[in-house]
């Protein structure tokens, strides 16, 4: 025996080969198909992969030294099938072997599948809060943005409180109108800040059912919002008008319940139209910050989880 | 067992024994003694010098870590209404608390500054080339597993720093395309930031990571005994051993016959 520590020899690894580059493009395809919508490239993709990984991993099975070892014969492939397999091939302990993995996988899968079950599921079913009533409409004076903060979810405590800017857009057509701006900047979380007198002095804290105070602070002047993290900027129609962030400012449905302002979900914004009660808001379902709901790079972003 | 006439014994000191005896002990049963003798008596080239000290300050590094996390833990309170308190009295009440949140604190960065050294030095020296590339890959992956370490543990003292620069962090892994918000809303623990998710960062950052850290540093380790130490570029003497004469057929592997 000749003692050898560590490799020797020209090191292993497939040949190169093109192969690679034609399921690449057969995975562009799927997915671009995936994207579009398209089933047809879907499976023209899927085709080229599968077609390609077969001669790759063949290629790269057998070396790619010899195509001559791949290219046996038909007559051959069939004469070895036609051969009777010799007794003890599977023998005992292969049989006991392949037993004792298969259990084996078995039990293991019986035990994590659970366990990661349990890791990620409890993040994605049962999302979504109640609806959150912020006080008296009378508390919310026409014209000027209110900083209301607020408990999202009581029973999670201070952890789960938020803040929106509101303000009263008066009543058009009979119906009340109100704006209701979250202070989270699209760009990636931060809370956005009044470009404007903050009333510290005229915070009220209204008493709301189930929970601690709201805290109700008026501003005047607003001509926007900024963020300080990485300076994005928002006009009072919650419109990107500088900085990093991809759309406007997301919003809170609302209901007038008793003559109270209750929240009940929020939505994102791709850009708002007009302004105040008249504005016309291009509204889509609530996504995470920095995930763009319109134009081309919306494509990227297919699926949300569900909130 | 094979019997064969005992050596003769020399005379040797008590102390001598009394040290020794255990040892003895311990070798027959596990081959611990000679594991170890083997680790750290093994060859390396002559002219390997302090640059090649730096995976075992990043060792070091990471074991401070691991010592000063595990007793930090048993003061810190990984609960919403608690945390930021519980560090407040880690810091300024506890004897020594500061001292040991101080080493773990700057010890992180030691760590992570100490991973780049060591990557830039085996780069430059080229001792990721044949045969060691997998454990380049390897080192590859406890650098992203070392940084894990450093964005969980930030949020950890739950003060406005730790908040929003994770809010910012979730909101960066959300803005990678078609699986980003799925990463994010995993990490939040929910739609949004909450009870459980500070808890579930504490999990991450000293179970999880922390586990495949070990287990990653001992495939490390393993790869750089069996593959030896890489001498410096300007070496004049080969590194290693000879490499022995190829054989008439070939080398045999699993996808690879030897040739014909």
């Amino acid at each position: 025996m000749v003692e050898t520590k560590g490799p020797t020899g020209p090191p292993h690894g497939p040949a190169p080969s093109l192969w690679p580059l034609g399921f690449a493009i057969g995975l562009t395809v799927a997915l671009v198909g995936l994207v579009i919508g398209s089933w047809l490239s879907v499976a023209v993709g899927a085709v080229l992969m599968v077609a390609f990984g077969y001669v790759w991993v063949r290629d790269a099975m057998t070396g790619g030294e010899s195509t001559a070892v791949v290219a046996t014969p038909a007559s051959a492939a069939v004469a070895v099938v036609d051969e009777e397999p010799e007794t003890g091939t599977y023998g005992r302990g292969t049989f006991l072997g392949l037993t004792t993995l298969g259990l084996g996988g078995v039990i293991s899968g019986m035990v994590a599948l659970p366990v990661a079950g349990f890791a990620v599921l409890p993040a994605f079913v049962g999302q979504g809060t109640d609806d959150i009533d912020i006080g008296p409409i009378g508390d919310y004076p026409e014209g000027e943005f209110v900083v209301a903060t607020f408990l999202s979810d009581p029973e999670q405590g201070e952890v789960s409180r938020r803040t929106a800017y509101v303000r009263n857009n008066g009543v058009k057509e009979g119906l009340p109108s109100f704006t209701i701006l979250s202070n989270r900047c699209v760009h990636l979380g931060c809370p956005v800040q009044v470009n404007g007198l903050s009333l510290e002095d005229q915070k009220q804290l209204v008493e709301v059912e189930g929970g601690p105070s709201v805290e109700l602070t008026p501003t005047q002047a607003a001509s926007g919002f900024g963020c300080p993290c990485h300076g994005g900027q928002y006009d009072t129609e919650g419109n990107r008008t500088a900085g990093p962030p991809v759309r406007a400012l997301d919003r809170y449905r609302f209901a007038i319940r008793n003559g109270r302002l209750v929240l009940t979900e929020p939505y994102s914004v791709g850009e708002v139209d007009g302004a105040g009660a008249d504005a016309v808001i291009h509204a889509y379902d609530w996504v995470n910050p920095s995930v763009h709901v319109d134009g081309p790079e919306s494509i990227l972003y297919p699926l949300e989880p569900p909130h | 067992m094979a019997t064969s006439t005992p050596p003769r014994r020399r005379k040797q000191s008590p102390v001598v024994t009394i040290v020794n005896y255990p040892l003895d002990w311990l070798e027959e049963r596990s081959g611990l003694v000679g594991g170890v003798k083997y680790f750290l008596s093994r060859r390396v080239p002559r002219d390997s010098s302090w640059w090649h000290t730096l995976g075992s300050a990043t060792l070091t590094a990471f074991l401070v870590q691991t010592g000063t996390g595990v007793i930090l833990a048993m003061y810190y309170k990984p609960d919403p209404d608690k945390a930021y308190q519980s560090i407040q009295h880690i810091t300024n009440d506890l004897t020594l608390g500061w001292l040991v949140r101080g080493m773990h604190r700057w010890g992180a960065s030691v760590f992570i500054i100490l991973m780049f050294f060591h990557m830039a030095r085996v780069f430059l020296f080229g001792a990721y080339k044949y045969p060691r590339e997998l454990n380049w890959i390897v080192g590859a992956l406890l650098l992203i597993t070392g940084m894990l370490e450093g964005f969980t543990g930030y949020l950890l003292p739950w003060d406005q720093t730790a908040y929003w620069a994770t809010v910012v962090g979730i909101n960066i892994n959300a803005s990678a395309p078609f699986l980003g918000p799925f990463l994010a809303q995993f990490l939040r623990g929910g739609a949004e930031i909450g009870a459980d998710t500070l808890a579930r960062w504490y999990a991450l950052h000293m179970l999880l990571v922390p586990g495949a850290l070990f287990a990653l540093i001992g495939l490390h380790l393993y790869l750089v005994t069996r593959l030896g130490v890489s001498s410096p570029p300007w070496s004049r003497v080969g590194a290693g051993r000879e490499r022995p004469p190829e054989k008439p057929n070939g080398r045999a592997g699993l996808t690879r016959g030897g040739r014909e």
